[in-house]
């Protein structure tokens, strides 16, 4: 199996991810690369407290991410990878060639943020992470949910909000 | 009837339409005790922002939820974290809403009554006559 879906997400564990990405993909874990988390057995409680029992979820910094992505790649479920932010995930995909399509799942409105669609919303930061991630070949695209059309990334820098 | 105020945290339009469907069955008087709360537009740290402020306004001590792995429920579970005696319960449904607002006495007996009647609610009324 493989992990199936890289994906950029601010609320993190959610029902979009649990339901809307975790029954179709018949999902067995999830891998939340989140320094916060990670170092928090109280908000780790929290995300755990949602998850279907039949489902796993692995709390990664993000190095220890990058030390064992291999061994999530070998497991024999599939697998959803998730971050908090832009920032994570190109740090994942500058340490790992192993990530070749990224799913931008929800990042909300935030001072600062100019809306993209309905939920994405980037700030300049966000903007130059995900075209750095983009510069290496990885297809990035936005896709809240699996039914609907995924936007790629060079249509959603030129969307304003819907 | 008991004085306990709820915030009902769902996605969509969830939580207006229960407490719309309350307002109907046992009148504005009662459905005014619950508070409706969605925000599809907000991450996670200001989704919990939105709700302590909701809760702070409506005097709230229970939220109820849809989604145990939802946006709402963590956010919510944040804001009991830091405020002991706010409830949080999943999977509001209309009963349980409804014995919310009935309910005879308040404190954490309404609630707790709620979720009783909010899960013996659910049952199959009919299976289609197929058996299967």
């Amino acid at each position: 199996m493989a992990i199936e879906v890289y994906r950029i997400d601010d609320r993190l564990v959610h029902g979009q991810v649990v339901v809307g990405w975790g029954q179709p993909l018949a999902l067995g874990f999830i891998v939340l690369v989140d320094t916060t988390v990670a170092e928090s057995e109280w908000e780790q409680d929290l995300y755990r407290m949602g998850v279907p029992p039949e489902m796993s979820v692995y709390f990664e910094t993000t190095a220890g991410a990058l030390a064992r992505l291999a061994d999530y790649r070998r497991r024999p479920q599939h697998g959803l990878l998730l971050t908090g932010d832009t920032s994570t995930m190109r740090a994942l995909v500058e340490g790992d060639a192993g990530i070749t399509r990224v799913n931008l799942g929800g990042l909300h409105h935030r001072a600062g943020r100019t809306p993209r669609l309905r939920y994405v919303f980037l700030d300049a930061a966000e903007e130059a992470d995900l075209r750095a991630v983009a510069a290496r070949g990885v297809d990035v695209s936005a896709q809240d949910v699996p039914g609907a059309t995924p936007v790629p990334l060079s249509d959603l820098l030129h969307r304003s909000g819907q | 009837m008991g004085a306990e105020r709820a915030i009902v945290a769902a996605h969509g339009d969830f939580a207006d339409g229960l407490v719309s469907a309350v307002c109907r069955v046992a009148g504005a008087a009662a459905a005014a005790r619950l508070m409706p709360f969605s925000n599809c537009n907000l991450g996670a740290p200001e989704l919990a922002d939105a709700l302590r402020q909701a809760v702070a306004a409506s005097g709230a001590r229970v939220v109820f939820t849809d989604l145990p792995a939802g946006s709402y429920t963590i956010a919510a579970r944040r804001v009991a974290h830091e405020q002991p005696g706010l409830a949080v319960v999943c999977g509001a449904n209309l009963p349980m809403l409804l014995a919310f607002v009935m309910a005879p006495s308040g404190g954490s007996d309404a609630w707790r009554l709620a979720v009783q009647k909010g899960q013996a609610a659910i049952c199959i009324a009919e299976d289609g006559g197929r058996g299967d």
